[in-house]
């Protein structure tokens, strides 16, 4: 087949009939795009990386530690995160929506699978948003901010046994400052136990009432709002990338030629979206 | 331009003089049934928790979980229509995580105090 015979189609490059777009540095438009998405996708194996040694801290302290996880992954909504995967999922369909709207040229399209993709980032967020305000209510928080503590009227549950939670303490103004031998992190701020977690996630009540709150609870909330923090400022970066290919496609730069910005862009969605899809089991639906 | 048919997406890609498009397009109907695979393994894995398959439910989880990714990685993010090299750098990438990620954890069964006994100092609880 010679040269678009019997093919009415765009200049590769997205130049003019006839002239051609392509940086002068490359070979040809298919090089071109070709090389971008190497290029992107060693950035994404810099991400997987990073996220790795996170995920690896989770591996090491849940080896360690597995009671830990299984008591304080109930104060996690299943529900919640699982409409956040949802969500996300919908939110890569629209993605990859618009990176085949921009291969076919097709401009009205492909802004309308941008603004989706950002509004489903943003519902991702807002979800976020109402899952880390309920656990800053209840104090369930990273390190020496863990300190939980239900709501007035809320039923509490029979006092835990003295031999996996620590000693009780007197009240809260006993402050971390203190040079005792004892750690830290066991005595400081704890309110006094038999406080139930309950109400706090929608946990099952007779699950959660069976537990002793094992020790060090804390970690495992460290390592939930480190992950998922980071993945959130990972989503938060795909909206403005989002929606400068808003600007971007609006103004009419992309074209069924060129459009690897918006091919880059999806990849770096998807990744983001492959993640989560990891996180989702690992710390909400902990058997 | 008789033969020229805007419903073909094949039609309407850019090609290069070789006729070949720049990048393969995924079919809306593909990307229509991905999603809707990606929230059927969704619903599975949800169930699958509420079972209890002992020692196993970590690995049931996150064989759930590599079969969405597989599926978000090889359509979603096309590398079932990328040269191979890609697909290579991906899966290296996951064999190095994999390989830290072992290598750390063979560590945390050799700590001090438990291979020696009485290593560590009391520390008063």
């Amino acid at each position: 087949m010679s040269e678009t015979e019997g093919h009415n189609s765009p200049e590769a490059g997205g130049a003019a009939k006839g002239r051609s777009n392509v940086p002068h540095h490359f070979d040809s438009a298919r090089q071109h795009y070709e090389s971008n998405i190497l290029g992107m996708w060693i950035f994404l194996v810099t991400e997987i990386m990073m996220f790795g040694g996170l995920f690896c801290g989770y591996a090491v302290y849940r080896a360690k530690h597995p009671e830990i996880f299984i008591y304080a992954h109930q104060f996690l909504d299943t529900r919640l995160g699982g409409l956040n995967t949802v969500v996300l999922i919908t939110s890569s369909l629209t993605m990859a929506w618009a990176v085949r709207s921009a291969q076919l040229g097709r401009r009205r399209e492909l802004v309308l699978c941008l603004a989706l993709t950002f509004l489903l980032g943003g519902c991702f967020l807002g979800v976020k948003y109402v899952e880390y305000s309920q656990k800053w209510r209840h104090g369930m928080l990273w390190g020496q901010k863990f300190q939980p503590h239900g709501e007035p009227g809320m039923a509490l549950n029979a006092q835990p046994s003295s031999n996996t939670v620590n000693t009780p303490v007197a009240a809260p103004s006993v402050t971390a400052a203190a040079t005792s031998a004892a750690p830290a992190e066991a005595t400081a701020g704890f309110p006094a136990p038999g406080l139930a977690p309950q109400g706090l996630a929608v946990p099952a009540p007779e699950t959660v009432e069976l537990m002793q709150r094992p020790k060090n609870v804390h970690l495992f909330f460290g390592i939930y709002f480190a992950m998922t923090g980071l993945h959130a400022l990972h989503i938060l970066i795909g909206m403005g990338l989002m929606l400068w290919l808003l600007v971007l496609s609006a103004k009419g730069r992309f074209s069924a030629g060129y459009f690897i910005p918006v091919d880059q862009v999806g990849l770096y969605w998807h990744l983001v979206d492959l993640i989560w899809i990891f996180l989702f089991p690992l710390l909400y639906l902990i058997r | 331009m008789d033969n020229f048919k805007p419903e073909n997406s094949e039609d309407i890609a850019a090609r290069e003089g070789d006729g070949k498009p720049l990048s393969h397009i995924l079919p809306a109907k593909l990307l229509v049934l991905i999603w809707a695979l990606l929230l059927f393994l969704t619903f599975v894995t949800v169930a699958a928790s509420e079972f209890d398959f002992g020692g196993l439910n970590l690995w049931v989880a996150l064989a759930i979980a590599t079969a969405k990714a597989t599926l978000v990685a090889l359509y979603f993010m096309h590398l079932r229509y990328e040269k191979p090299v890609i697909g290579l750098i991906f899966i290296s990438s996951l064999v190095f995580v994999l390989l830290f990620t072992s290598i750390t954890l063979m560590d945390t069964q050799a700590y001090a105090p438990t291979l020696i006994e009485g290593y560590a100092p009391k520390i008063n609880q």
